[in-house]
């Protein structure tokens, strides 16, 4: 038996049986590179809630140059990271953290950039604080109990950069008429996305989150031009001179577009112009008819 | 093949005991375990060895591996390497180009354990069916590896990679990846005979092109004592590899197996009852081979005895 192997071996194969099989194969492997293809594109996609470790390049690029080693991993001392397991809706093998459960503890060195052996975590990046993992959010502003006229500020205490990424705006409690509400604002061009805000939130399911940034935020128009800008730039107004706007009032009164509203100049109580009775406008014109 | 064979390994293990007639089986499975070993003493006891994963590692904090197919995979997707991983890849290079590229594939990759078992189990049950796949797929399947971050600028074949996939699951967990590794498994065992690890996987497909030139391999030095019982054969991971060597005496082929094929698991040096295989220096085998008398075999035998 082994004889006969041997001598269909020696015949070999001929061109039509090695053309045929050459085609089979690279048919059957091609398809095979479009179905990885279009499940990768799939299988890609981050989940909003997964968050890079610092120093991540944008998604694309990463999936590029992350070799799934998870040196990163080990050397989190924090141990928030994780990779991604065939199943998760990370891609396999690359690492993310959870805010919610673990956040960006924000070492100063952080160490697991320079244990990437592949620059998918940026070596570029030395200082934390300019780290952007995504941007926390306040995503719901009916939980948030801050909106509640509740004081909390635990977003705005536990922040890494506290008061230049997350600040509070004092603004009236309309529904007491005479508290305040200290609502917490996330400020882009501070937030690292570390997520220590969406881990302290009170709440049972977290009104503030980190998202990938380009989820979270808007972006303006290219061709939009905000005019005060503009006009600061160029020190004057650029289409016409500004006029001043004439209200036609009494002598004594003027008004205010911006806030204060009419503003009466008056020295002394005689001189006011406008009589404090309504009545005496309305009737303007009519006296002694 | 006339005689009615004994089971496979069963006269090695007369003639030689059955600590002998599974030496380097075993040598490749403490290996293997080894190489787990190191990377799971840190996150089971504290003690760090190995960090990372067989995509790249740092032992002790000084020494980097790299995979050289994962790595070629990254920079045909646009990446530039740091000094870290590229020594880690000249080390890997250099080893496997010494041993033998597909030494990977029976010492050190952990998916060799799970085909083992389905190739051992297919013995065991005397299962057989034609194989569909040709053993070249795995070279378009390595090309198709290479094309894909290409084309997509993402390491495409990471998603699916059981080899990866089956390591980074021991050491950091598993996931659903043990789906990938039955999948493997029950390929091996009913769809096509060493299937996965010889037909489809493209890194043991690249290991294979870098262990071309490996002095590292087996011989049949002994080639004349050979009785025919086909137990290498049916071991044999790679069993078209033997035959040339073993059965080419007359055609004046050397006794060195000279295919980048074989993975160097010396599993035919295990069974064989007669002896007839050995580890060998394939170009010193060769210096031999040229004026093969009897007495330079014995010169032959002795040198690889003392190697």
């Amino acid at each position: 038996m082994r004889h006969s192997v041997e001598k269909s071996k020696d015949r070999g194969v001929s061109r039509r049986q090695f053309i045929g099989q050459t085609l089979k194969t690279a048919c059957g492997v091609g398809l095979m590179g479009m179905g990885l293809g279009f499940y990768s594109k799939q299988a890609s996609t981050l989940p909003a809630m997964a968050v890079r470790p610092p120093g991540a390049l944008p998604e694309d690029e990463f999936l590029g140059a992350c070799i799934r080693c998870g040196a990163c991993v080990r050397d989190c001392p924090y141990d928030i990271l994780k990779l991604g397991q065939l199943g998760d809706e990370v891609p396999t093998g690359t690492p993310y953290f959870s805010a919610r459960t673990g956040p960006c503890e924000m070492c100063e060195d952080i160490p697991c950039i320079p244990v990437c052996p592949t620059n998918a975590l940026d070596h570029a990046l030395t200082d934390i604080n300019e780290a952007r993992m995504g941007l926390a959010v306040v995503v719901d502003q009916e939980t948030c109990i801050a909106f509640l006229g509740l004081r909390c500020e635990v977003c705005f205490n536990v922040c890494p950069i506290r008061g230049d990424a997350i600040t509070l705006d004092y603004q009236h409690n309309a529904r007491s008429g005479k508290h305040a509400l200290f609502i917490p604002i996330v400020h882009s061009d501070a937030c690292t996305g570390c997520g220590l805000c969406e881990k302290a939130c009170i709440l049972d399911e977290a009104a503030i989150k980190v998202f990938p940034t380009h989820l979270a935020k808007g972006e303006l128009g290219k061709h939009y031009r905000l005019g005060w800008e503009e006009k600061e730039k160029a020190g004057g107004s650029l289409v016409a001179p500004d006029a001043k706007h004439e209200y036609h009032l009494p002598e004594g009164v003027r008004y205010d577009l911006q806030g204060k509203g009419l503003i009466l100049d008056a020295k002394s109580g005689d001189e006011i112009p406008v009589s404090s009775n309504p009545l005496d406008t309305l009737n303007r014109g009519l006296e002694g008819k | 093949m006339g005689k009615t064979p004994l089971p496979v390994g069963v006269e090695a293990i007369e003639s030689k005991g059955w600590l002998k007639a599974h030496q380097w089986l075993i040598l490749r499975r403490l290996s293997q375990l080894l190489v787990i070993g190191l990377f799971l003493t840190g996150p089971l006891a504290g003690i760090w060895i190995a960090k990372g994963n067989l995509a790249y590692s740092m032992t002790l904090d000084v020494l980097p591996l790299t995979d050289p197919h994962i790595l070629l995979q990254s920079v045909l997707a646009g990446v530039n390497p740091h000094r870290d991983a590229i020594v880690g890849v000249v080390i890997v290079l250099v080893f496997y180009l010494l041993v033998g590229g597909r030494v990977f594939c029976s010492w050190v990759c952990p998916v060799n354990m799970v085909t083992d078992l389905a190739s051992w189990l297919r013995r065991k049950l005397g299962l057989r069916s034609a194989t569909p796949l040709s053993r070249s797929t795995r070279y378009w399947v390595l090309g198709l590896t290479l094309v894909l971050p290409l084309a997509t600028g993402s390491i495409v074949w990471e998603l699916f990679n059981p080899v990866s996939m089956a390591f980074r699951g021991i050491v950091f967990g598993l996931g659903m990846a043990w789906v990938l590794l039955l999948g493997v498994f029950l390929f091996d065992l009913f769809v096509a005979r060493e299937g996965w690890c010889g037909r489809l996987c493209p890194v043991g497909a690249f290991y294979s092109l870098l262990g071309h030139w490996s002095p590292v391999r087996v011989t049949a030095v002994q080639r004349e004592k050979c009785d025919d019982c086909m137990d290498c054969f049916a071991v044999c991971p790679e069993s078209q590899v033997i035959k040339p060597a073993l059965k080419g005496a007359k055609k004046g082929i050397g006794p060195v197996i000279d295919f980048a094929d074989c993975t160097n698991c010396g599993r035919c040096i295990d069974v064989c009852a007669e002896d007839v295989f050995r580890f060998g220096n394939r170009y010193a085998e060769e210096k031999h081979n040229l004026s093969e008398t009897s007495e330079s075999r014995d010169q032959q035998n002795r040198f690889i005895d003392a190697a």
